[in-house]
């Protein structure tokens, strides 16, 4: 555990003093529940067009994959006539790209970030390393299999896939969403313990709250 | 002017259509963008399909009262400033809720977002919302100066507070505008047109490469959706404000439309040739360029 999580004394510009503690204050600790399509037949398939047709990419790159989705936004491949957006920030994205391989330090930022995304959300593994662990499969500090600490809707494997690999892979993503598949969200809450104990087997410094939104 | 119930539905058809036409534009916008760019650029229906997702998202997370009041405040301020401003001049049905002194509301319909936005962002707790914030209220607070003085010398002019009788004032030809009659004046508005317009060079309040993103880092599902849907009515309405001080105002619906995208594009323009200011050259911008030519405006009247 850090320093600066732990319970502490502080005390205030006007003299008094108050505990803080920060997992309990900076963070929420309710577990995620399930959010079932609520809604007729009609109107979900409606939504789950709306989700396909706008797919908001986290700006998060986790290895070299990172570099394939740049060209993407350029004139050549342009992946906006597919309304594939990229968003700054986790709370409005609802599609998460790992890009290639992801180390465990790196593992601890991706599973906050999905944590944060809203429900649905989808998880694309990008090149063999998030299938198998690829060219890294020997190495100590890489996770090997993606699929067991988020749930994953689709693989494009390749060693770097192309970025028309992405391209199609969008489109294949949105046939699942479209076909009201993209349930991650649901099974990350349903298997929640299951891939906490995944997780926390690999992260040995475990320093933030079981589920932080 | 007497109120009569029938001007309630006719106002919100006014708002349908400039939702409509808002979401469109800044569509056609982006695709121009785009195509400037040798990119094919994003369908022109992608607005829609981005609001049906953001209401369609099924979990929500608030961080307090204010943190939910701030969009609903942005969209009343958008809303309120469309609604009390006639959008076409001459027709009874789209003359909206006018009335004699809707100058100064309008002024402070164009303030009133921006605070609720201040305060909602604030709540979030978001780091990079706090400074956008605070960027924000320093840059709108230096564009409001010109513009306020433009709307004092336009009001000197004419001696009236009433926006309607502004319009009625510069019917008869162009040349009878105000962009003619009092340029000065124009001139500092125009100028503050573009700090409040979100686009380069003042666009430091989101700033997308450098605090993601500003003020709604932390707004997601229909607080960001409210908060698209006033992207879509707030410029057009501020447009709507200048169109009918300085530009002859409207007697059309295609009129209207043509002279909104024009005075749109002026931003659009400059936006694509300067770069981004800072929060400190943006205020002393304003203050050396725009406010000079506003009290100049007030002096010569």
């Amino acid at each position: 555990m850090k320093q600066e999580l732990e319970k502490r004394l502080v005390k205030g510009p006007d003299g008094v003093e108050f505990e803080v503690e920060p997992l309990r204050d900076y963070y929420c600790e309710a577990r995620p529940s399930v959010h079932a399509p609520a809604y007729g037949k009609i109107i979900e398939d409606l939504f789950n067009w709306a989700r396909a047709e706008s797919l908001w990419i986290l700006g998060f790159g986790t290895g070299c994959g990172a570099i394939e989705m740049r060209p993407l936004m350029t004139p050549r491949f342009d992946a906006y006539r597919y309304g594939v957006q990229w968003r700054p920030t986790p709370r409005q994205s609802n599609l998460f790209i790992i890009s290639g391989y992801l180390s465990v330090k790196t593992l601890k930022r991706v599973i906050r970030s999905y944590e944060q995304m809203q429900n649905p959300k989808y998880v694309v593994g990008l090149g063999s390393c998030t299938i198998n662990g690829g060219m890294y499969w020997d190495s100590y500090n890489t996770i090997k299999r993606l699929d067991d600490y988020l749930p994953v809707d689709l693989y494009i494997a390749g060693c770097m896939p192309r970025p028309e690999a992405l391209l199609a892979g969008f489109l294949e993503l949105k046939k699942l969403i479209r076909a009201g598949k993209g349930e991650g969200a649901n099974k990350y809450a349903q298997n929640f313990d299951w891939y906490k104990a995944n997780q926390k087997k690999v992260i040995h410094d475990w320093d933030m709250p079981d589920y932080n939104w | 002017m007497e109120f009569t119930w029938s001007k309630i539905p006719y106002a919100l058809l006014t708002l349908f259509i400039v939702v409509n036409f808002g979401l469109l534009q800044t569509a056609l916008i982006a695709k121009i963008a785009a195509r400037v760019g040798r990119r094919h650029g994003i369908p022109i229906w992608q607005n829609y399909i981005d609001l049906i997702k953001n209401y369609s998202l099924r979990s929500h997370i608030s961080h307090g009262v204010m943190y939910y009041l701030g969009p609903v405040f942005r969209l009343s301020g958008g809303v309120g400033l469309l609604l009390f401003v006639p959008s076409i001049y001459g027709s009874t049905m789209f003359s909206n809720l006018s009335f004699a002194g809707d100058l100064i509301l309008a002024l402070y319909f164009i303030f009133f977002g921006t605070l609720g936005m201040a305060l909602g962002a604030a709540e979030s707790g978001h780091p990079y919302s706090a400074i956008g914030v605070s960027r924000g209220l320093a840059q709108v607070t230096a564009a409001e100066l010109p513009m306020a003085m433009a709307v004092f010398s336009v009001a000197l002019q004419y001696h009236t507070l009433s926006v309607t009788d502004i319009v009625a004032a510069q019917q008869g030809g162009f040349q009878h505008w105000t962009l003619f009659t009092n340029p000065l004046a124009v001139a500092a508005a125009m100028l503050s047109f573009l700090g409040s317009m979100m686009r380069p060079p003042f666009d430091v309040v989101l700033a997308p490469q450098e605090i993601p993103i500003g003020p709604p880092t932390e707004y997601h599902s229909s607080y960001l959706a409210l908060l698209q849907t006033n992207r879509a009515i707030f410029p057009i309405a501020k447009i709507v404000i200048y169109m009918n001080l300085f530009f002859g105002g409207a007697t059309s619906w295609p009129v209207f439309f043509l002279k909104v995208f024009l005075i749109y594009m002026v931003s659009v323009l400059v936006g694509v040739v300067f770069p981004r200011f800072r929060v400190e050259q943006s205020i002393r911008w304003f203050l050396t360029w725009a406010v000079p030519i506003g009290i100049l405006s007030i002096l010569v009247v």
